[in-house]
């Protein structure tokens, strides 16, 4: 085992810096959290030579050290504290040649942190199109530092890069642009109180409100003799940094940059005109939102069908072929089904990471940003609240975090209350099962299936709700807010395979070990409640049964014997006490106990559901059949009369559509508004709302 | 005159973003005097503008456009 050394990636959003960390580590990549927060934390290990390991970071992309939101935060809290555990010894910043001015602000920031510092400069493949041409060791010598040329599509380059990193000792930690000029003596009674720090790191300090470690604002600002800045002055220092760190980049980019324009060809201008446009934009959208949903609902169900009969099968198989007993039960009735639960949404969550993973790695979603600001405005929202809202159809957790790039906060905040009423991925298998139930098989015409427009209005109804949601909102939240919204518009890429493959196995994985341990957990403590209750009615079944048909029917037999003997059972377990407590609360709606407890038990995560209703109604039962014909064939224990029918399936789907039933997203908007308000109130209102529109389509519907 | 007054195609010099309502992010990606500035689409509803500056390409609203003071290239 040789040296290993701490590398830190950074750079500007939409560089490919994401790629050139894919390149560095491949699969050896572990995504996490930064403690504490939600924000991503990507590292991976690369081989730097015989004896030399690099533990890389990826850190979150950001347009400069002035950090303003959580994410930018992450980059200067590590890069200022030295006593970090992934302080880098060398940091490579990641550029873009078409960007190459703007990106190397950001450089020469952090070359004045004292950090050996390496430039990467990526998408060289597009230099000779673009016309580009560099002086590179002039442009070394002017940044001091050593500059590597890579391609992470053409995968060039990369040995030079990591040559840099292994020399990373001998490079010059100097600063390559002198910003102290912006305020000298200011800057010099910087350095006279701390002689040891670099000035720059100072300055940064004194500029924001985050954790360090060692230093911070306060001890700096309560040292004597230092002159106070007032907010404006600081912002006007920071603009006159900015001004002085472009004078020194336009000097030396007019020496070593040359572009023959007439060279340079690309796809943006001609993409931008249809894409854009008020009416081919918005149309192309609409085809691709009708792909993103056919590929779902069509193509997905193959899959999840298979994986569905697959479980019921190995539900069966586990039954017959092990030693019967409690523990072949658990595994049969409990652990099963719930990990069926989870698996079947494989397909479905991978489809849509697939499609939105494309979107963004073009560049198309800035498009949509672009097109869509105005109109999301008027309710309260920002263009911005498209990612959220399209990414809210899987799970609305990312959909939450997704929510961050919008800069202002009421707008923020809005999209943050409303996402959970877009139709995810949880809520499918629900609405699939009882639409199957309840709507006639048949087509409108001949051609267009009824279930299908059900479907489809679910999906309607939910944007429908997250927009009124968001037009009330914005009426009565009362939120101070400045407004400001910057947003690039990168150039056009065809998507990397490697980026796109890497982003759905990540999310997916992350779903479905996410969801898959509450769900797990859930089946089992069902399952649990469902076969065990108190020993004087549910411990003497048998005879309670026995003895209360014979007073009924002369001659139980058989089968049909063990069937009552099944549901007696159930309906005194644990379980089923509980769910005749709250029988009086969801008849109304149309539902028996066992719905009740299911709904319950979908607050925890709705697609607990299905789960929830296979163990209750697998208990006891030995048919192989699928979820959905035990469900068909449910009576409502109080009337006697089918279960599932128009009015009650009605009732359930819009339950479900407008509930918030879902502790994950609670604990993320907790988490991401830094107040239990916000998620207490989505839980109640959209809780109640839910109550009464159930409460009214099931009166209504069944007059 | 001020990015908003801009036309589409329309090319002009930066002359003055000391606004303090301007972000600073917009001044780190370019909005500074001397720089170009040149209107490229405007979205529906005349609002948000799609702008270059100092060679990025990038959106904004067009209340912030309105802080930004230009003059029309010759």
């Amino acid at each position: 085992m040789g040296k290993q050394i701490n590398v830190a990636l950074v750079g500007n959003p939409n560089t490919g810096k994401t790629s050139v960390f894919n390149q560095l580590t491949g699969l050896t990549q572990k995504i996490g959290n930064y403690p504490g927060i939600t924000v991503e934390k990507k590292e991976g290990v690369t081989k730097i030579s015989r004896i030399l390991t690099a533990h890389i970071l990826d850190l979150p992309g950001t347009y400069s050290l002035n950090a303003s939101s959580l994410d930018e935060n992450i980059v200067i809290e590590l890069l200022l504290n030295k006593n970090h555990k992934d302080y880098p010894d060398v940091v490579v910043v990641v550029s873009d040649i078409e960007n190459l001015k703007r990106n190397l602000l950001l450089f020469t920031q952090i070359k004045d942190l004292g950090i050996p510092t390496i430039l990467a400069i990526n998408m060289a493949d597009r230099m000779e199109r673009k016309g580009i041409e560099l002086d590179i060791p002039q442009m070394e010598e002017q940044l001091k530092t050593k500059i590597a040329l890579v391609s992470a599509r053409k995968k060039t380059g990369f040995d030079e890069l990591k040559k840099h990193i292994k020399n990373y000792s001998l490079l010059p930690t100097t600063p390559c642009c002198n910003v102290s000029s912006i305020d000298k003596s200011y800057f010099d009674k910087l350095q006279q109180t701390y002689p040891e720090q670099e000035r720059y790191k100072l300055w940064l300090l004194i500029t924001h409100d985050a954790n360090f470690g060692e230093l911070d604002r306060k001890t700096i600002a309560s040292r004597n003799g230092l002159p106070q800045k007032t907010k404006d002055e600081i912002k006007k220092l920071q603009h006159k940094e900015v001004v002085a760190r472009y004078q020194f980049i336009n000097g030396m980019l007019k020496a070593c940059f040359k572009q023959d324009l007439n060279l340079a060809k690309g796809m943006r201008a001609q993409l931008d005109k249809v894409l854009t446009h008020p009416v081919w934009g918005y149309l192309v959208f609409f085809v691709i939102l009708l792909l993103i949903f056919q590929a779902i609902y069509d193509w997905s169900t193959i899959p999840m069908d298979w994986i569905d009969e697959g479980f019921a099968y190995l539900g069966q198989w586990v039954k017959l072929n092990l030693p019967a007993g409690m523990f072949t039960n658990l595994l049969a009735e409990g652990v099963v089904p719930g990990i069926g639960g989870i698996v079947i949404f494989i397909p479905q969550i991978a489809m849509l990471f697939l499609f939105i993973s494309i979107l963004e790695e073009t560049g198309y979603m800035s498009r949509v940003v672009f097109l869509m600001d105005k109109s999301m405005r008027k309710f309260g929202l920002s263009g911005k609240s498209v990612i959220p809202l399209v990414s809210g159809t899987a799970c609305a957790i990312p959909a939450v975090m997704a929510a961050r790039n919008i800069e202002n906060w009421k707008e923020r905040l809005i999209t943050i209350l409303v996402v959970p009423f877009t139709t995810c991925s949880a809520r499918l298998p629900v609405y699939l099962i009882i639409i199957s139930l309840v709507i006639p098989d048949e087509h409108l015409l001949g051609i267009i299936s009824y279930q299908a427009l059900a479907l489809m209005a679910m999906y309607i109804i939910g944007f429908g709700a997250a927009i009124a949601a968001a037009w009330i909102a914005n009426k009565s939240l009362r939120v101070g807010t400045r407004s400001s919204f910057v947003i690039e518009m990168p150039d056009y890429k065809l998507p990397i395979f490697k980026n796109v493959g890497l982003t759905v196995v990540d999310k997916t994985k992350a779903f479905v070990v996410g969801a898959g341990k509450i769900i797990l957990s859930i089946s089992i403590i069902l399952w649990v409640l469902a076969s065990f209750g108190p020993s004087d009615t549910f411990g003497n079944a048998r005879k309670n049964v026995q003895a209360e048909m014979a007073s009924t029917d002369p001659m139980p037999q058989g089968v049909d014997m063990e069937q009552r003997i099944a549901s007696y059972k159930l309906k005194h377990s644990y379980m089923g006490i509980m769910g005749r407590g709250i029988e009086p609360a969801v008849t109304p709606l149309g539902y028996d106990w066992k719905i009740g407890i299911a709904l319950i038990s979908s607050f925890a995560a709705r697609e607990v559901f299905v789960g929830t209703l296979a163990t209750i109604y697998s208990v006891g039962s030995d048919n192989q059949i699928t979820i959905k014909e035990r469900l068909a064939g449910e009576k409502n224990t109080a009337t006697g009369k089918p279960l599932f029918t128009l009015a009650s399936g009605i009732s359930l789907l819009l339950f479900y559509a407008f509930a918030m039933q879902c502790m994950s997203t609670l604990a993320i908007v907790k988490r991401e508004t830094n107040s239990w308000k916000w998620p207490l109130l989505q839980l109640f209102l959209m809780t109640g709302f839910a109550y009464l529109t159930a409460l009214i389509a099931y009166q209504l519907l069944n007059l | 005159m001020t990015v908003a007054d801009l036309k589409k195609g329309q090319k002009a010099i930066i002359t003055d973003s000391s606004a303090r309502d301007i972000p600073l992010k917009l001044l780190e990606m370019g909005c500074l005097p001397g720089n170009e500035v040149s209107l490229l689409h405007i979205a529906p509803f005349s609002d948000p503008m799609y702008l270059t500056m100092n060679d990025t390409h990038l959106a904004i609203r067009k209340q912030t456009a309105a802080l930004i003071e230009v003059e029309l290239e010759d």
